[in-house]
C-alpha cells in the first residue's frame, strides 16, 4: 500500500416508506457519517398516507440539512443517492424519490433504489456482523423470515395478514395509549408488559411457515375493552403469544436452512423481550445471534445508503425513467449481486 | 430402555431412532421450548402430541401410508412410531431424472388429494415431509400442524405451502413438479374440486403481501 489515502466514496440514502422520513450517509466502505430520522406522528388513529408524505415533503430539507452537516460533507462529494424504491406507502415513498431524483440530476450523478426490506436485512448484517444469516424482520409493515438461498434472500415464512408491528399498535391505540416522540406505541406496550404476570389464553396461529395476527389481535382488543384483566397482563399475554409464534416460524427456518447466524431486524427486533426469545431459539441451534441495533432497527437512511452502495458497487444503478416507486416489491425479485453465491 | 440416537433435531420436535420391543422406531419428542411460557408451552406440545397421532391414523384410512403409531405419552409428549426407511423426497427431487421427478410429485398430488377428500389437512405439506421408501411407496409425516377441515379455504392453503416450500427448496422445477402435484390432485378429487382449489390458491396469493399480480406499477 502507498501512503497516500485513497479517496473515499460517499452514499447518500432516502428513506421514506411509511411514517418516518430518513437521511443516511455511508462511506463505501460502511461507515455510517449520519443518520437523521424524522418521524411522523399522528394525533390519533394510524398512518394515513397523504398526510404523512406532506409531514415528508416539510421536513426533508431541513433533515437533509442535517445529514450533510453531522456527516460534515457538502453535496459534492457525494458518488450516488440511494432511495426506498418500495414496498410501503405511494404518496409517501413518491415524496422521498422526489427528492432523490431531483437530488440526483442536481449533482449529476447515479441514482440506485433500493427495496426497503432487503436494507434492513443488510443494515442488520453490517452492524451486528452476521454474514449469512437466517433472519426475523419484524415491523410495523412487515412480518417475514427470510434466507439467502440460491443468488436471492427467499422468503420461508411471513404473516399471512396483519404485521407484528401493526398488530402491538392497533392494541395499543384500542386500549386507549398514547405514543409520543421517542417513546412508540411498541415501546409503551413493551413497558407495561414487563409487569404483566398473568398469562391470558390467547389465539395462537401458526399456519406451516406462516403465522397470522389477525385473530389474536381481534381477542386481544375486545378482551381490552371489556376492561377484565390488568392492561399489564394483556400487554404480557399479547407479547408472548405473539412472539411466541415469530419465534416458532423462525425456529422452523433455521432448522431448515440450518444457517449458522440468526439476525433479528426491523422496528419490533428493539423488543427485549422478543430479543431474548430468538436468543435462546438461536443458542439451541447453535447459530450466533444477531441483533440490529435500535438507531437501526427503525426505518432509517443509513440502511439505504448502506443497501445503494452494495448494489451500486456491484453495478446496479436505476435510470430516472425506471425510478418509479414498487408499492408492493417483494424481496425475493431483487437481484443480489453483493453476495456471493452459497 | 435401548439407547437413543438423536436423528433430527427439528424446530417443533426432536426425533430419536430407538428400539421398542426389537422394533426400530422413532421418538418424537416435544421438548419444552424454553423461549415459550410454561404454560403456552404445555399448551401447545399437548395439543399437537394428542391430535398428530389421530390425523396420522386417519390418513392411513383414507390411503395415505403413515407411520404406525405404537405409543402416545401426553404427559411427556412423545410419539413412538414406526421408522420409515427411505429417503426424503426433498433430496429426491433435485437427484432424479425429470420423468421420475414428475412421478413422485404425480403420487404426492394423489395423496394429497386423499388426504383432503377425507376431511384432513397436512398443514405442513413441504418435501422434507415426505419419504419413499423401498417399495415406491410415498410417506407423510409430521401431522403436527395438521387438522380436520373440508372446507377450501383450508385446502387451498395446505396446497399453496406445498407450492412455496416447491419454490424455496426446488425453484429450479418448481413449476413442473406443481402442475404434477396438481394433476395427481385432480384425478382424486376430479376436476371441478381442483379447479376450485387452483383459484383458492391464486386467491391466496393475491392476498399475500407484495404481490406481483396485485401490483400497480405506480408511475409519477
Amino acid at each position: 500500500m502507498t501512503g497516500k489515502k485513497a479517496k473515499e466514496h460517499y452514499c447518500l440514502g432516502i428513506e421514506s416508506s411509511a411514517d418516518d422520513f430518513g437521511v443516511g450517509v455511508t462511506t463505501f466502505s460502511g461507515n455510517v457519517l449520519a443518520n437523521v430520522i424524522s418521524a411522523h406522528m399522528p394525533e390519533k388513529g394510524g398512518i394515513h398516507p397523504r398526510e404523512a408524505a406532506r409531514h415528508h415533503a416539510e421536513a426533508a430539507s431541513k433533515v437533509l440539512e442535517e445529514a450533510f452537516t453531522k456527516s460534515g460533507i457538502r453535496p459534492q462529494d457525494l458518488s450516488v443517492i440511494a432511495f426506498s424504491q418500495g414496498p410501503g406507502l405511494g404518496p409517501c415513498l413518491r415524496t422521498g424519490a422526489t427528492v432523490a431524483r431531483a437530488l440526483s440530476s442536481y449533482l449529476n450523478i447515479p441514482l440506485v433504489g433500493v427495496n426497503h426490506c432487503i436494507a434492513h436485512i443488510e443494515i442488520g448484517k453490517l452492524k451486528s456482523g452476521a454474514k449469512d444469516p437466517a433472519t426475523l424482520y419484524v415491523s410495523g409493515g412487515n412480518t417475514i423470515v427470510a434466507a439467502f438461498d440460491s443468488g436471492r434472500y427467499r422468503v420461508f415464512g411471513e404473516t399471512l395478514d396483519v404485521a407484528l408491528g401493526n398488530c402491538l399498535d392497533v392494541f395499543a391505540r384500542e386500549a386507549g395509549l398514547h405514543q409520543k416522540v421517542g417513546m412508540p406505541f411498541g415501546a409503551i406496550v413493551e413497558k407495561l408488559a414487563e409487569k404483566g404476570k398473568r398469562l391470558i389464553p390467547l389465539p395462537y396461529t401458526v399456519k406451516g411457515m406462516d403465522t397470522s395476527f389477525s385473530g389474536l389481535l381481534t381477542a386481544a382488543a375486545n378482551l381490552v375493552k371489556k376492561g377484565e384483566y390488568k392492561l399489564e397482563d394483556m400487554c404480557y399475554s399479547l407479547q408472548e403469544t405473539a412472539f411466541s409464534m415469530v419465534s416458532e416460524v423462525t425456529e422452523r427456518a433455521l432448522a431448515h436452512t440450518e444457517k449458522k447466524e440468526v439476525l433479528l431486524t426491523g422496528g419490533v427486533a428493539a423488543n427485549k423481550r422478543l430479543q431474548s426469545m430468538i436468543k435462546i431459539i438461536a443458542e439451541e441451534h447453535e447459530a450466533q445471534f444477531c441483533v440490529v441495533p435500535s438507531e437501526f432497527a427503525i426505518d432509517n437512511g443509513a440502511m439505504i445508503a448502506w443497501t445503494g452502495v452494495l448494489a451500486y458497487t456491484n453495478g446496479i444503478a436505476t435510470p430516472i425513467e425506471e425510478s418509479f416507486v414498487k408499492l408492493r416489491w417483494r424481496l425475493e425479485e431483487v437481484e443480489v449481486p453483493w453476495i456471493k453465491c452459497s | 430402555m435401548d439407547k437413543m440416537l438423536l436423528i433430527k433435531k427439528g424446530a417443533e420436535a426432536s426425533l430419536y431412532l430407538t428400539e421398542w420391543h426389537s422394533r426400530k422406531v422413532i421418538m418424537k419428542k416435544r421438548l419444552p421450548k424454553k423461549y415459550r411460557h410454561p404454560d403456552l408451552d404445555e399448551q401447545i406440545r399437548t395439543y399437537r402430541t394428542n391430535h398428530e397421532p389421530q390425523l396420522m391414523h386417519e390418513a392411513k384410512k383414507a390411503g395415505v401410508p403413515t407411520p404406525t403409531i405404537f405409543l402416545v405419552d401426553t404427559r411427556n409428549a412423545t410419539i413412538t412410531m414406526q421408522f420409515i426407511e427411505g429417503k426424503q423426497v426433498k433430496q429426491l427431487l433435485g437427484e432424479v431424472p425429470q420423468t421420475q421427478r414428475q412421478n413422485l410429485c404425480l403420487k404426492i398430488g394423489e395423496l394429497v388429494g386423499r388426504l383432503h377428500e377425507n376431511g384432513i389437512i397436512h398443514g405442513d405439506l413441504t418435501t422434507s415431509n415426505m419419504i419413499l421408501d423401498a417399495e415406491g411407496k410415498i410417506f407423510f409425516v409430521d401431522f403436527g400442524l395438521g387438522e380436520k377441515n373440508k372446507e377450501l379455504e383450508a385446502r387451498g392453503v395446505d396446497l399453496q405451502l406445498m407450492k412455496r416450500a416447491l419454490q424455496s427448496t426446488h425453484f429450479r422445477f418448481a413449476e413442473e413438479c406443481f402442475e404434477a402435484v396438481m394433476k395427481g390432485y385432480l384425478g382424486v378429487l376430479g376436476a371441478e374440486t381442483a379447479k376450485s382449489v387452483l383459484d383458492k390458491i391464486k386467491e391466496i396469493e393475491k392476498r399475500g403481501r407484495y404481490v406481483a399480480e396485485r401490483k400497480r406499477v405506480m408511475v409519477d
